[in-house]
């Protein structure tokens, strides 16, 4: 199981969820867990085309996913990924 | 038997290597640590290059904090080459092995017509405010000048300006612009301690360069009390050594990213979500900038702001003040910045959590092509805010607001 860190501004999508653990090899498979489970997740992550949204970065172990393999990047268990949408408050 | 001061000194010049001026002079630079043995009011009539002053009475105590390593070279001088060797001894007793003692001091140098420098003499009400800065090594009297020559623009005087121009204003940078055209609201007080209940309804700008005034005289505070546009960008941020990005918007944003990346301006980048904070620092060219990070803003209706979502007030009080903290170590050129790192607070959890990040080789404003285009005077063509996906599936627009 990876844990899937979900930010304040999705979290209204998870019930609340801040952190939730799922299985998958690879981050489009983490992505996909987590939009079956929280479906109103998928317009806020993915586009119509199942690409990651270019206004939410994923990061594995602190690592931006757009600069290892994108979704098809590999996770293993324990792995620690982060969703970060941008956000504009100040 | 006791000794005379004769005797002493015979004792020191006996054991302490001494050195000439024209050896000091010889040196390449950082070879060894020269340090200052004379009083304070001697050495701000003059020094050599590159010293560091450590008055004979402070030695012991402040000498192993300037020069951690004991066995490099170190070479004191004071102003005729007496008392360095009597400090030379002290630091033997400390255990440094590679101790010289300048012969003939200062005025040795001065006559052989070497060169030397007048540090920057603040004034005694300065030496007072700034003393805390003035005691740690790595701002002392001339970084502190240069706090007081440098320029910060903040851009909104909001929420992340307010902590940041109080601590930017008390560290004495000497001119603070601020760019805001809101004013002052009841709903803002919770976290705009620029703001006070007495000043609802005044121009944020006013308020601010009140309170900024009244914490200490020698800020000039600049007012810009417009929208930032893509027509007034450049002038407002022109000149400015570093700006603090604290708005409540993603047009604000990216007009700001884009401007200060053509003109090489740093910018501390912030944001706040109820209880989340994001920080990060864009230096350009030298690691990524906005549109790096996110190439395209997300639709309003993902991304609400303090005014809709709310915030705690001490989140963005937090990411204010580190904000400031980047800024200071930018106008110092002192540690390491966050360029390149984005670091993330969480509040509830009291949590720092760090991600790398990285310049888009493509970068539509900071890549090595977009420079190059930039430089031939035709800009690479960025992607406009509606193409950019900021138009809402219900067809609702950003709005340029105000720094909430």
């Amino acid at each position: 199981m990876s844990i899937v860190w979900i930010p304040q501004v999705l979290r209204a999508q998870t019930g609340g969820n801040k952190q939730i653990d799922l299985a998958g090899a690879s981050v489009g498979e983490l992505v996909t867990g987590l939009v079956e489970q929280y479906p109103s997740l998928r317009g806020q992550l993915l586009t119509d085309d199942g690409e990651l949204n270019r206004f939410v970065n994923v990061y594995v172990n602190g690592q931006d996913v757009r600069y290892l393999n994108g979704l098809a990047t590999p996770v293993e268990a324990r792995d620690e990924v982060r969703l970060l949408p941008a956000m504009a408050g100040g | 038997m006791p000794r005379t001061y004769a005797d002493l000194l015979r004792e020191a010049r006996e054991t302490i290597r001494e050195v000439t001026p024209q050896d000091v002079n010889a040196l390449s630079p950082g070879a060894a640590t020269v340090i200052d043995v004379r009083e304070a009011s001697e050495w701000e009539q003059g020094h050599l290059p590159g010293a560091v002053h450590i008055s004979k009475s402070y030695v012991e105590q402040q000498v192993e904090a300037a020069v951690p390593d004991k066995d490099s070279e170190v070479i004191l001088y004071c102003a005729g080459g007496v008392r360095s060797l009597f400090a030379a001894q002290t630091l033997e007793q400390l255990g440094y092995t590679n101790v010289a003692s300048m012969k003939s001091g200062f005025q040795g140098w001065k006559s052989a017509g070497l060169p030397w420098e007048a540090p920057v003499v603040l004034s005694s009400e300065q030496k007072q405010r700034y003393s805390r800065h003035l005691l740690i090594p790595e701002v002392g009297a001339a970084g502190q000048q240069r706090l007081l020559e440098s320029k910060a623009l903040l851009i909104g005087a909001g929420g992340l300006g307010s902590p940041a121009a109080l601590y930017l204003a008390a560290a004495g940078v000497g001119t603070i612009g601020i760019v805001d055209f809101d004013v002052v609201d009841l709903s803002n007080l919770q976290r705009q301690i620029l703001h006070t209940n007495d000043r609802i309804g005044e121009r944020k700008v006013d308020s601010a360069r009140k309170t900024i005034e009244a914490l200490n005289p020698d800020v000039k505070v600049v007012t810009h009390e417009e929208m930032l546009l893509t027509d007034n960008v450049d002038r407002i941020i022109n000149g400015y050594d570093v700006i603090i990005d604290g708005t409540d918007t993603f047009e604000t944003r990216y007009l700001l990213n884009d401007a200060a990346v053509a003109k090489g301006i740093t910018v501390i980048h912030a944001s706040v979500f109820r209880f989340e904070g994001q920080l990060t620092t864009f230096i350009p060219y030298e690691g990524p900038c906005y549109r790096c990070l996110y190439p395209t803003p997300p639709p309003p209706e993902l991304a609400p702001g303090c005014s809709v979502a709310g915030v705690l007030g001490v989140v963005p009080g937090i990411m204010g003040m580190l904000q400031a903290n980047e800024a200071l170590k930018v106008l110092l050129g002192i540690g390491d910045t966050l360029a390149g790192r984005l670091l993330l607070f969480d509040a509830l959890d009291s949590t720092f959590t760090e991600l790398k990040l990285r310049r888009d080789p493509a970068c539509p404003v900071c890549s090595t092509d977009a420079a190059a285009a930039r430089a031939a005077g035709r800009p690479l063509p960025i992607p406009s805010f509606a193409a950019a996906g900021a138009t809402s599936s219900t067809g609702g627009t950003f709005t340029l607001g105000g720094q909430a």
